[in-house]
């Protein structure tokens, strides 16, 4: 439990919170391992699991008819995956593979939420950090829209 | 500085002594130019006999033999250029503006962030920096493109991540299920590499806008704007400061840049229109 309360501690996204709040998040996390070519997440599935990575690399990929999978984008160390199982109606929108052997803090989606409920301060704390990756990652989608390199 | 020819007008014939394909509209010349010195972010006038002269950055390692230039196919010029072979005969002025500070980059970390055909320019910074690795502490290169395919200097970046593990970390923007590297933007990958801000020298060649988003992911990090230097792209066409063709605003780009310090265009580099 004490491992467990340190990797939260250590890990960037959970950077600031106080150690009680941390340690309330240990009943809810476990530290799992990924092989290359596994997945985190399926489109269509229940999302019941939110993931902050360690170590390695996954692809987020969306299938298209007749093109198969197309990555959208790769996420490594510190990013988060697994925002759906934060957000109703709780299904994953796209796969997400390991491209690198992945070691991830995967937290229960369920626990989490009911974590985040019962504490309003560490409920907003972990909604302002969920809110600061999405929009990091909306910037790197309006940039990846602009096609910069067409007429480079 | 050695100019080819002592008139800055007249260009000289130099032979094409190699063609690479880097990628379905990318090439890269070697050319016959003996003595030709130049420093790493200059550039040379190319001249299509009856076709036209486009501003083209020197991308070969400034201590061999020959010239180097990496071209896109996109123009009427440098299309009609894609079609000569070896043997082949061009005209070359130049070299041409300012360089990078490499040395200003000595005993410090350095961070190179390319976009596109940006990878080019900074090729020659590459090559210097692994003649002397010595002099620099750690050395990163950002490396993004639009798909693997639009990867220039595959095999070049292979050898350099085998001499230097992390040295180069490519990502595109979008790719298949095949593809095993990074997908996404380039200035994401700032966030990526471990370098000490206060002593980082970051130097970038791309598209405006990708280097509009890579800046602010390094002021963000710290890196104080006198340590950013950019390589501006505009259109040149006497390349010594005379026609105004790629004036911007109090400089113009062929003499006081094509690289130029941050915080001497921060001013001007979210205007529109100029």
């Amino acid at each position: 439990m004490e491992d467990l309360h340190r990797l939260l501690e250590d890990h960037d996204f959970l950077k600031g919170l106080s150690a009680e709040q941390t340690r309330v998040l240990v009943a809810c996390v476990e530290n799992r391992r990924y092989r290359r070519g596994e997945f985190l997440l399926r489109e269509g599935q229940a999302a019941d699991v939110f993931y902050l990575l360690r170590v390695g690399r996954v692809a987020l990929e969306i299938d298209v008819p007749g093109r198969g999978p197309v990555q959208m984008e790769s996420l490594g160390p510190n990013d988060a995956v697994g925002i759906s199982s934060l957000v109703p109606p709780h299904r994953e929108h796209l796969d997400a593979r390991v491209v690198e052997p992945v070691v991830a803090l995967a937290f229960d989606g369920a626990c989490l939420r009911g974590k985040m409920q019962a504490d309003p301060a560490l409920g907003y704390a972990l909604t302002a950090r969920m809110l600061a990756e999405a929009y990091k990652r909306l910037e790197r989608v309006r940039l990846q829209r602009l096609d910069v390199y067409a007429g480079a | 500085m050695a100019m080819l020819g002592v008139d800055p007008w007249r260009p000289r014939p130099v032979r094409i002594a190699r063609v690479r394909r880097e990628t379905q509209d990318v090439f890269t010349w070697e050319l016959d130019a003996p003595r030709f010195t130049y420093e790493p972010g200059q550039f040379n006038m190319l001249y299509l006999f009856g076709v036209g002269e486009v501003a083209i950055s020197i991308s070969g390692d400034p201590e061999r033999e020959r010239l180097e230039h990496t071209i896109r196919a996109v123009g009427s010029v440098t299309r009609a250029m894609a079609s000569l072979a070896r043997g082949d005969t061009v005209g070359v002025r130049g070299p041409y503006g300012s360089a990078w500070p490499v040395h200003e980059a000595e005993g410090g970390d350095l961070l190179l962030v390319a976009g596109g055909v940006g990878l080019p320019p900074l090729r020659p910074v590459v090559h210097q920096v692994l003649r002397h690795r010595e002099r620099f502490g750690r050395v990163f290169l950002l490396y993004g493109a639009r798909s693997p395919g639009d990867l220039v200097y595959r095999r070049e970046l292979e050898q350099w991540q085998k001499r230097e593990p992390g040295l180069p970390r490519c990502t595109v923007d979008h790719a298949g299920a095949g593809w095993r590297g990074r997908v996404g933007v380039v200035p994401a990958l700032v966030d990526e590499v471990s370098f000490d801000p206060a002593r980082t020298v970051a130097m970038i060649c791309g598209p405006e806008v990708m280097m509009r988003f890579t800046v602010r992911a390094l002021l963000a990090r710290g890196v104080a704007s006198e340590r950013i230097h950019l390589s501006m792209e505009r259109n040149m066409k006497c390349a010594i400061g005379l026609c105004g063709h790629c004036q911007y605003v109090p400089y113009f780009v062929c003499r006081d840049g094509p690289v130029l310090r941050f915080d001497r265009v921060a001013g001007l580099f979210d205007r529109r229109e100029i």
